[in-house]
């Protein structure tokens, strides 16, 4: 059980903001944070990480302990078995593919793993071009296979994938959620996809101002949060025409127009121009696959 | 022609070169990275050689090293020393004299690397030690080349320190510049623009080999 406390007085955007997280986390759990930005998020890993020291609180470890303020214990970042994935991967731009991941390397460890996560991310044949030479999901793979070479007891992903498209963020999914069945590491996400944290979490947390808020399975909380069993969009009105009894409104929807049909009464002091919400109850719209 | 002043000038920008990097190295590093209230002091007794005549600094060296004063006296006593018209107070002097020179480009090409490049290898279980040894200094391989010419051809370059502490003593203090004042001064101008020619070509050959190698290097990691 990785049992977590971490305390923090944080300088946010509006002003000062406590941080307080607790949580317990099973060896091996996949656990998504999510928030709005400045909610503390990426302070909570920096804190297990220890590249940020808590003001109070503990990080333990069913054999080891990594932080805790009453009995002075604090561990660098070199002495905690973490790994920790960049937004903008952090790969050594000096190194190759392959020097990367040797780089992690502890003393005396095997070079068999290298070459075991390099055909894992399917990288293989890339491993002697810089990484200014890869793509940039094939760099966040290169960051993510060169994080387990340690074998991490715990992975930390601050939003990985977020500059990456969506084809690259499906991908990339599906590879981290493989390396995670292959070497269990417990592992924490930081995420705003909903069908990310879908896809890859056991558990969510949702943060607000630096205090839990939430926390559950995944779809019990967006399924509560955002699917209330109906759509709901925000336009704005292009263009209103009469046609016999009815009207028929032009909406903008994000960037595709939208025709509505609206009577009367839904139409008072409607002009061109209004903000407006588009909301629909018990239908049954038709999924499709986009290619 | 006698060659001693340039070699003697050109084995004192080597050895001088040589410290200022092993010095310079740390003390960018920490530099780059602290959050000291410290800093500041730091940074401006690094820099001042820049702005300061180098014959006050050769003053003071003077001062500091003259066997009348309690420090000097020490060396002189304790390790059996004497800086002040020596070799080895040039080398000491000229160290102090070049240090921003060193120092500046590598402190900033060290903060402009991006701080999770360090983070990353702090997590990859690496010492501060390996970190900079591995990952931060081979990418700043242009900073590094700047720092080691610009300390090298301003230590060739200097003149109000030495003539101050290493005086005029042939192959012993008497430098470049300082035969050229010396060969002018007794109106040999021949001479004087015999050494006056070498180090400019030499000065001119040195910048623009920085300029071409940091060129391509600029050009080919961002094209």
């Amino acid at each position: 059980m990785i049992d977590l406390r971490l305390e923090k007085a944080l300088d946010a955007p509006r002003g000062k903001m406590n941080l307080v997280f607790e949580e317990q986390i099973e060896p091996g759990n996949f656990v998504a944070i999510t928030g709005k930005s400045g909610s503390g998020k990426t302070s909570i890993l920096r804190m297990i990480a220890g590249l940020l020291q808590a003001d109070d609180g503990h990080i333990r470890l069913s054999n080891d302990v990594w932080y805790d303020q009453k009995n002075k214990i604090y561990k660098t970042p070199q002495k905690r078995r973490i790994a920790y994935l960049f937004q903008d991967y952090a790969l050594f731009p000096t190194m190759t593919v392959r020097q990367n991941l040797e780089y992690a390397l502890e003393p005396k460890q095997g070079k068999e793993v290298v070459e075991e996560l390099l055909q894992t991310v399917e990288l293989a044949q890339m491993a002697d071009r810089k990484p200014e030479k890869l793509s940039g999901g094939q760099q966040q793979r290169v960051a993510l296979a060169r994080a387990l070479v340690r074998k991490p007891d715990i992975l930390l992903l601050d939003e990985p994938l977020s500059a990456l498209d969506q084809e690259m963020r499906s991908t990339m999914q599906d590879y981290i959620l493989q390396l995670h069945k292959r070497y269990k590491p417990t592992t924490i996400l930081i995420s705003h996809d909903i069908s990310e944290i879908l896809k890859l979490a056991d558990e969510l947390i949702v943060l607000e101002e630096g205090k839990v808020i939430k926390r559950g399975a995944p779809i019990e909380i967006i399924s509560s949060a955002k699917l209330g069993g109906k759509f709901t969009f925000t336009g704005k009105v292009i263009a209103i025409e009469q046609q016999e009894f009815l009207y028929i409104l032009t909406i903008l929807i994000g960037r595709e127009l939208v025709k509505v049909i609206a009577d009367q009464e839904e139409l008072e002091d409607l002009v061109i121009g209004d903000k407006v919400v588009v909301s629909s109850k018990a239908f049954n719209p038709i999924v499709e696959r986009i290619r | 022609m006698n060659w001693d002043p340039l070699i003697l000038t050109f084995q004192l920008a080597c050895i001088t070169t040589i410290i200022l990097f092993m010095i310079a190295i740390p003390l960018a590093n920490w530099l780059a990275h602290t959050k000291s209230k410290w800093k500041p002091i730091v940074e401006t007794f690094v820099s001042m050689p820049l702005v300061l005549p180098p014959t006050v600094l050769g003053f003071y060296l003077l001062i500091a090293f003259s066997p009348s004063n309690r420090f000097g006296n020490w060396l002189e006593e304790y390790l059996g020393i004497s800086l002040v018209f020596s070799f080895l107070g040039l080398v000491i002097a000229s160290v102090i004299y070049s240090l921003p020179f060193m120092v500046q480009p590598i402190q900033s090409g060290l903060s402009n690397l991006s701080p999770q490049l360090r983070e990353a290898s702090y997590v990859l279980g690496k010492s501060k030690w390996t970190t900079l040894r591995k990952v931060l200094l081979p990418s700043i391989k242009p900073s590094l080349l700047t720092g080691v010419v610009l300390s090298f051809a301003h230590t060739v370059g200097e003149f109000g320190v030495v003539l101050m502490i290493g005086g005029n003593i042939p192959g012993q203090t008497k430098v470049a510049s300082i035969a050229i004042y010396d060969e002018v001064e007794s109106l040999n101008y021949a001479a004087a623009n015999n050494y006056s020619m070498i180090l400019f070509i030499t000065t001119f050959v040195i910048l623009l080999s920085v300029y071409l190698v940091n060129g391509a290097y600029v050009r080919k990691k961002y094209s």
